[in-house]
């Protein structure tokens, strides 16, 4: 990977992770209400992933989505202010933290219940396959949203049209607070898209190399006619599931583990190592991503709450 | 004017809207080869091959939600559960996504989409196959709920429904497959939300829709023998619900009466 393309994603997950620590600030102040889940530990999975994607490609992913958006490109302040619930957010304000969308770039939300949104992605994929373009669409989703009826129903049909799907499970290895092995039968998660004939690999989802070239291969097989892929990818998430999880589920051992692997760590390591940048190269893409933060929380801060009438629009496109 | 059945009706407004917009397909259990449970779409899959009438398998969460993706992506989808019944297996994608997806995006997506399902009792089939939720369906704001009783209406509804950018539960009483009535050649279109006087009376209003028009209409008959006259309403669509001629009607007779099929509590009539 080129030096200029590496410090981007650095970048890419640094403002990911500043984005997510300052919304959990935000959320301990009471300015951020409803639910919150954090993408901590998982960045190199939505940055690595995301980048290898064309321009004609769709993105869609459940309530943890601000790493997401964020990459696809939207707008920081107007991601802050949905996270706030203010009428200037991507959503204005009607989705809160689990619904950032942006349609214009493809960027199909976050969705909040478990699997529901893998049936949309097959639709999505099967709206480009009637068309007859060459887009695919990357569908994230957990360990634990592989037991629920939609990922299978969604994955069968994927398998029968033939639809160009790329199935990416984020295994943070705990749904809730449900260690995979207490909550899917099968023992890896992988195996289960060979039950429905769909060819699946492992990644190792802290490598943010490793993530895009699995991604890049895995499209490369859609376009070129070979079906939905499945890509299974190692993570962990470092904080808890929501906001005031009780952390019960997990001992402080096995975080710290895999807290040594954190993701940008790794990459900062490599870039300092192959000598791509200096410590102050570094420090200044931090300063930079800070400011950014900095002008985001105050566009969100100082924007209106979307006004009472908003309850009643949006609700059908014609409303007769 | 041409005396067709209410299935004709609905298999002319499908092919018709088929041959106008290239964006309209079919897709559901038995749509294609079988030539649909209900033979609503028996030909279709010779006529327009299997790009556009889609046999799925037997899921219908993924009916309901894939129907609702290829919608937001710029499609136009009749998606057919064989029954209402199984509806309910996909009920979150319904009430959940098809019906939430304009409003909790700020407007960014759009969900045009027909839902079409056959319902209603009567017909010996057991308690899970009988069932008349089309209330249940009609709560929840951003889904439009449409019932026709005529052939002329459900050809009309039908129309509209697959031209309307908002998702739209179509529930055809089975009972009613065989009514005949007339029906214009070439197209038109019946408005979604529109009561419509069925019949003109002074003497008692009767509210009805779908198999409870002909109820309604057989009732009317007998009391204008017993020298009342009866008005009868007929609603056409759940949601949004006109009721102004429904109102209108009350203030010249003072008496109504609402004919469904559901059940006793919680119904069209509360
Ligand atoms: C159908 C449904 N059931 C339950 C929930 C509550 N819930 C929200 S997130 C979650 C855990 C999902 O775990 P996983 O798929 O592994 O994703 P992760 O949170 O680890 O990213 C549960 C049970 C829900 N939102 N939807
Ligand atoms: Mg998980």
């Amino acid at each position: 990977m080129d030096k200029e393309t590496t410090l981007d994603w650095y970048r890419q997950m640094v403002l990911i992770r500043r984005f997510e620590q300052r919304s959990s600030e935000l959320y301990q102040l009471g300015k951020i209400g409803g639910f919150l889940h954090l993408y901590i530990g998982q960045e190199a999975v939505a940055v690595g992933s995301i980048n290898a994607r064309g321009e004609q490609d769709h993105i869609i992913t459940a309530y943890r989505d601000h790493g997401h958006a964020l990459t696809v490109g939207s707008d920081t302040k107007q991601i802050m202010a949905e996270m706030l619930g203010k009428s200037t957010g991507v959503s204005k304000g009607k989705g809160g933290s689990m619904h950032l969308a942006d349609v214009e770039r493809r960027y199909w939300g976050g969705h909040a219940v478990v699997g529901a949104h893998l049936t949309l992605a097959a639709g999505i994929a099967l709206a480009e396959q009637y068309k007859g373009t060459d887009a695919a669409v990357l569908c994230y989703f957990g360990d634990g949203a592989t037991n629920i009826g939609y990922f299978h129903e969604s994955l069968n049909l994927s398998g029968v049209w033939d639809l160009p799907v790329l199935w990416i499970c984020e295994n943070n290895q705990y749904g809730m607070g449900t260690a995979v092995a207490r909550h899917s039968s099968a023992s890896s998660i992988m195996q289960k898209a060979s039950g429905y004939d769909i060819p699946a690999s492992q990644v190792d989802g802290m490598n943010v190399f490793a993530v895009y070239e699995a991604t890049k291969k895995a499209l490369a097989a859609i376009r070129n006619g070979e079906g939905p892929q499945f890509l299974e990818i190692l993570t962990y998430r470092f904080e808890g599931h929501s906001m005031g999880d009780p952390l019960r589920y997990r001992t402080k051992e096995e975080v710290k583990k895999w807290r040594e692997d954190d993701p940008i760590g790794i990459l900062e390591r490599h870039i300092l190592a192959e000598k791509i940048a200096n410590k102050d190269k570094l420090e200044a893409i931090d300063t930079a991503v800070e400011a950014k933060l900095d002008e985001a929380v105050a566009f969100a801060e100082a924007s209106p709450l979307p006004a009472m009438e908003e309850l009643f629009t949006d609700i059908f496109v014609e409303e007769n | 004017m041409a005396q067709i059945t209410m299935r004709q009706a609905i298999t002319d407004a499908l092919r018709e809207e088929m041959y106008r917009d290239e964006r309209v397909f079919i897709m559901g259990e038995e749509v294609g080869v079988w030539g649909g449970t209900y033979a609503v779409t028996r030909g279709f899959y010779d006529e327009f091959g299997p790009r556009r009438v889609r046999d799925t398998p037997i899921s219908e969460m993924v009916i309901g939600g894939a129907a609702v993706g290829a919608a937001m992506n710029g499609l136009r989808p009749i998606a057919e559960f064989m029954t209402i019944n199984f509806a309910f297996v996909a009920f979150d994608a319904i009430v959940n996504h098809a019906a939430k997806m304009h409003y909790m995006f700020g407007g960014q997506m759009r969900v045009p989409l027909v839902l079409r399902a056959p319902g209603g009792g009567g017909r010996q089939l057991g308690a899970t196959h009988s069932h008349t939720p089309d209330v249940i369906f009609a709560h929840f704001p951003g889904l439009k709920v449409v019932s026709p009783a005529t052939p002329y209406d459900a050809k009309g509804l039908l129309k509209a429904a697959i031209r309307t950018d908002d998702p739209v539960l179509f529930i055809e009483h089975a009972t009613l497959y065989q009514v005949r009535g007339e029906v214009p050649e070439g197209d038109f279109v019946v408005p979604i939300g529109v009561s419509d006087v069925k019949r003109e009376g002074t003497d008692v209003t009767i509210v009805a829709y779908a198999q409870g028009l002909q109820v309604a209409l057989a009732a009317a008959d007998k009391l204008d023998k017993e020298g009342i006259a009866a008005e009868v309403v007929d609603l056409r669509t759940l949601r949004p619900l006109d009721m102004a001629p429904v109102l209108k009607s009350f203030q010249k007779t003072f008496k109504a009466v609402v004919v469904e099929e559901g059940h006793r509590s919680y119904g069209v009539g509360a």
